[in-house]
């Protein structure tokens, strides 16, 4: 019997080995996939015993997020108090024990909690375990300007939009406003209050960060990215004229201005895009088709989620899109060009992408990566990760980026952004007015750069998008950029 | 070095170990250490040295490295035990001196000659069906997590199962013992013990629903068959039975079904009829939730671990994160608490054991020793694969113990039986003629 029993000891020693192989693969190779999911409490729970890092914004520079030590079973948990509680909301975002985390709070729960692995943090931290010390996170100071964030908010009011502000040189991102907003203090303990926030659009979705997750119809703005293909194709320049009978027929369908009752006529490209000519825009989109402007549209950023430093499931990526689902067409007719080259046709962008279109265009044409963290340091002042400017890519030649720019600043000089003028500043902008069909239900636009003059790069890109209005965007939304750039530039 | 002394050397090592362990759950909990966690450790080894004059007095040949393993199996379990829940861990140590007693009465009953069993074969056997079936008599058994493994009498709490196991290994080293050599000619009708006691294991699933313990007690028959015989077909038969059988109440029984279907898909990205609250939800927020958290428990723990006493299995507010810790989940608190490190450390002593039992068994003379010592290995080595590997996902989950560590006076009791068995086998093969 002594063979049985050989081979049944290999099998019985294989049957608790492969125990510690498995448990190697959950504790090594699994853990960090494990300690991502959003339904982890031992996680969750086990990082509020964490001194979690702060979180600060840029200027003037305040505690958006800071703890409270509470005593439970002498062990010290801290827990999360929000001091300007909606003010950036949607972007720090909130670390709760019921409703897991989102915003930075989630994204950056590494840096936070200090179990990011290098090899500094790692010896502090150990060593506090071992003197039985709370680990001590690191601090991230953002990009936001708060008092800036503070005017966009208020200007928002019960208003459903967003407001995305950076500094198109750097990517820096210097407001990010979702309205409605919520207060992060109530999500832990009262919640029900938060879904009780009630504002002009239906769901009020005080969660939903607009300014980067929501998508919407760009309407005009999207001209802008027309104009850039059209003068990267070689086909037009800004002098390029066109007849505009005030509308334009696509597929046999009659599509018009914004105005039908007073034709422009002659018009060229440049005037077209500072009155905002449907027919004009509808025709040279003809004449590309959809891939070329879409081509162009993806050097911008379009089709790809912003690298911001916000969990991914908080930033959409814009594009054309059907059944809910991000699509690229295969050949030029499956997409209507016409429509699809003034902002229809199913295209849908987020408010961060527009902004940094307007930022692209009022830098001579280099993308950058928007950011709103600006460093992030460790409990001794040592500072762990520093963001430097990166350039995505050159998205149009620079030559292009300045005709757009010009057509940009002509249109708030005499044409539908006027409101967004600022003394001092040389602003360029476009408008936009996405319809429904439904009155008192169209979305409107204003994307805009601001700079010192002509000549130098811009210093701010904005973009502002408000649901449910019955306005153009240059009468709604070019107030609220015009407000919030001053904050910021002043 | 005589195994005894080896076995005094191991003792004192494993008291050492008790010790640390307690107090460092003392520490933790009450931020300093207090003179109960020494002396929790001083009486954990006063016990240990008893059975080991115990063993020295009735079994002197036997193997020297069983007690001092077994000594830190339940250090081990103490330490957490105590750890999760101080009236759990209290309790525990009681089962514990239980269990040392039945060990010694075990070793002084048989220290003669533990043959005598044999020729109560089938007594253990009826003994074994009857106690497996004991807890889905109506009025009698309770039903924990679905699953009716346990009975309450008055206030005790018994899980037959546990014995059931011991008595069935007795049951076949004997019956074995005596029909190898026909069995061994594998004529059809020798088939006929195998699909007897297949049907009474898939009988055992439809009573109690629990897959554990009839894939535990299935498997034993198997290996010791196998060990008997050394017909492979026999296993590859059984085997294709077994799956067979439970692919068909896979379908017929919910209970069943669900235990599969939370093993094969804890996570969902959609929500799932949850029969929980009749709503629906995740599945990691509904039926596979125990599971789940487990295993976040394990990941939580890392390589190092969070150290005795400092991981986190309740919420901020003191709710319990992880239901049964103490019991089904034993593992996953101490993979979480001693890490990748202490986890595997676990292992390598149910290795160490596994591996010291087998040589016992092939050093044994006779066939019916031979077949018992197999048989109780075996059994130990498949329980800890059982049920480690349901909360690893490496098999559906079970309700069975983990041995010697998990909380329960049964489990306890059957595996000091379990010892004391392999440790009369092991004296009478290495007693000098």
């Amino acid at each position: 019997m002594n063979g049985q029993i050989v081979r049944l000891t290999y099998v019985s020693l294989a049957l608790v080995g492969v125990l510690v192989v498995m448990t190697t693969y959950w504790q090594t190779w699994a853990a960090a996939g494990l300690a991502d999911r959003q339904d982890n409490a031992i996680k969750r729970v086990a990082d509020f015993s964490v001194d979690r890092g702060l979180v600060f914004s840029w200027k003037p520079r305040k505690r958006l997020a800071r703890n409270t030590e509470r005593k439970v079973e002498r062990k010290s948990l801290f827990f999360r108090r929000y001091p300007y509680g909606s003010l950036a909301a949607h972007v720090v975002g909130y670390s709760t024990v019921e409703r897991s985390r989102t915003g930075l709070e989630r994204s950056l729960n590494d840096y936070l909690t200090a179990s990011n692995a290098s090899l500094s943090t790692l010896v502090d931290k150990a060593l506090d375990e071992f003197r039985g010390k709370p680990v001590e996170g690191n601090d991230v100071v953002t990009t936001l300007d708060l008092d800036a964030q503070e005017v966009a908010l208020a200007e928002l009011g019960a208003q459903c939009g967003a407001v995305v502000a950076l500094d198109p040189r750097t990517g820096k991102v210097r407001v990010m406003a979702s309205s409605p907003s919520f207060d992060p203090n109530l999500v832990e303990n009262n919640f029900a209050q938060i879904s009780r926030i009630e504002a002009d659009c239906q769901p009020a979705a005080p969660l939903l960060n607009r300014a980067s997750a929501g998508l919407y119809v760009p309407g005009s703005t999207f001209k802008v990215i027309t104009a850039a293909a059209a003068l990267e194709s070689r086909k037009f320049k800004p002098e390029s004229s066109f007849v505009d009978p005030g509308y334009c027929t696509v597929y046999g369908k009659r599509v018009n201005n914004f105005d039908t009752s007073s034709p422009f006529g002659t018009v060229d490209l440049e005037t077209a895009l500072t009155y905002s000519v449907n027919s004009v825009f509808c025709n040279i989109g003809k004449t590309l088709g959809a891939k070329r402007i879409l081509d162009t549209a993806k050097r911008f950023g379009f089709y790809e989620r912003p690298p911001l430093e916000t969990p991914t499931d908080e930033r959409a990526p814009s594009g054309l899109y059907q059944r809910r689902q991000l699509y690229y067409p295969k050949q030029d007719p499956d997409v209507d060009a016409g429509r699809m080259a003034f902002g229809q046709e199913r295209m849908l962008v987020t408010p961060l992408q527009m902004a940094m279109v307007a930022g692209a265009i009022g830098v001579g044409g280099e993308l950058m990566e928007p950011q709103a963290v600006d460093k992030i340091v460790g409990p001794g002042g040592l500072i762990l990760l520093r963001q430097r400017p990166a350039l995505i890519r050159q998205s149009v030649s620079k030559k292009t980026a300045d005709a757009v720019a010009t057509m940009m600043r002509l249109a708030v000089e005499r044409g539908t952004g006027t409101a967004a003028q600022l003394s001092g500043y040389s602003v360029g902008g476009k408008t936009g007015t996405g319809e429904t069909g439904v009155p008192g239900a169209n979305t409107t636009w204003f994307i805009a750069f601001a700079g010192r003059d002509e000549e130098r790069p811009a210093e701010l890109a904005i973009a502002v998008v408000l649901q449910n209005q019955s306005g153009t965007g240059g009468a709604t939304a070019a107030p609220i950029a015009r407000a919030v750039m001053q904050a910021i530039l002043s | 070095m005589t195994a005894r002394n080896r076995e005094l050397g191991g003792v004192l090592v494993a008291g050492v170990i008790a010790g640390t362990a307690l107090a460092s759950v003392t520490i933790a909990r009450e931020s300093e250490i207090s003179a109960s966690a020494v002396s929790y450790g001083a009486v954990f080894l006063a016990l240990y040295l008893a059975a080991h004059i115990v063993v020295r007095r009735t079994a002197p040949y036997a193997d020297g490295a069983l007690l001092p393993l077994t000594a830190v199996l339940t250090a081990f379990g103490l330490a957490l035990n105590y750890r999760l829940d101080p009236d759990d861990g209290g309790r525990q140590a009681l089962w514990v001196l239980i269990g040392l007693g039945v060990f010694a009465a075990a070793l002084v009953a048989l220290r003669h000659d533990y043959r005598v069993l044999e020729s109560y074969r089938y007594l253990f056997g009826i003994a074994a069906v009857f106690l497996l079936l004991l807890p889905s008599v109506p009025g009698l058994g309770e039903r924990v997590n679905g699953v009716r493994l346990w009975i309450d009498i008055g206030p005790l709490r018994f899980q037959p199962g546990e014995l059931a196991k011991i008595c069935l290994i007795l049951f076949l080293a004997g019956y074995l013992r005596e029909k190898r050599e026909v069995l061994a000619q594998g004529r059809v009708k020798d088939f006929g013990p195998l699909l007897a006691i297949w049907g009474a294991a898939m009988l055992v699933i439809v009573q109690t629903n629990d897959l554990g313990s009839a894939l535990l007690n299935f498997g034993i028959f198997l290996a010791m068959l196998y060990v008997a015989t050394g017909k492979a077909l026999f296993v590859a038969a059984g085997l294709a039975l077994f799956v067979g059988g439970a692919a068909l109440l896979y379908n017929a029984i919910d209970r069943v079904h669900e235990r599969v279907t939370i093993w094969l898909e804890p996570w969902t990205d959609e929500r799932v009829f949850c029969a929980l609250n009749g709503k629906l939800e995740l599945r990691q927020n509904c039926a596979s939730y125990q599971l789940v958290k487990s295993l976040y428990s394990i990941g939580n723990g890392g390589f190092g671990g969070t150290g005795l006493g400092e991981g986190t299995f309740t919420s901020t507010d003191g709710t319990q994160l992880i239901p049964a810790l103490g019991t089904d989940f034993i593992y996953s608190a101490i993979a979480q608490e001693l890490g990748l490190i202490g986890a595997a450390a676990l292992l390598l002593c149910y290795m160490v054991f596994v591996a010291r039992g087998m040589r016992i068994a092939l050093r044994a003379q006779d066939g019916f020793s031979k077949l018992l010592a197999a048989g109780l290995t075996f059994g130990f080595a498949l329980q800890t694969f059982v049920i480690v590997g349901g909360v690893l996902r490496l098999v559906p989950l079970t309700g069975i113990t983990l041995p010697f560590v998990s909380y329960g006076g049964t489990s306890i009791v059957a595996n000091f039986l379990l010892l004391a068995g392999l440790l009369l086998v092991s004296n009478k093969a290495n007693s000098p003629p």
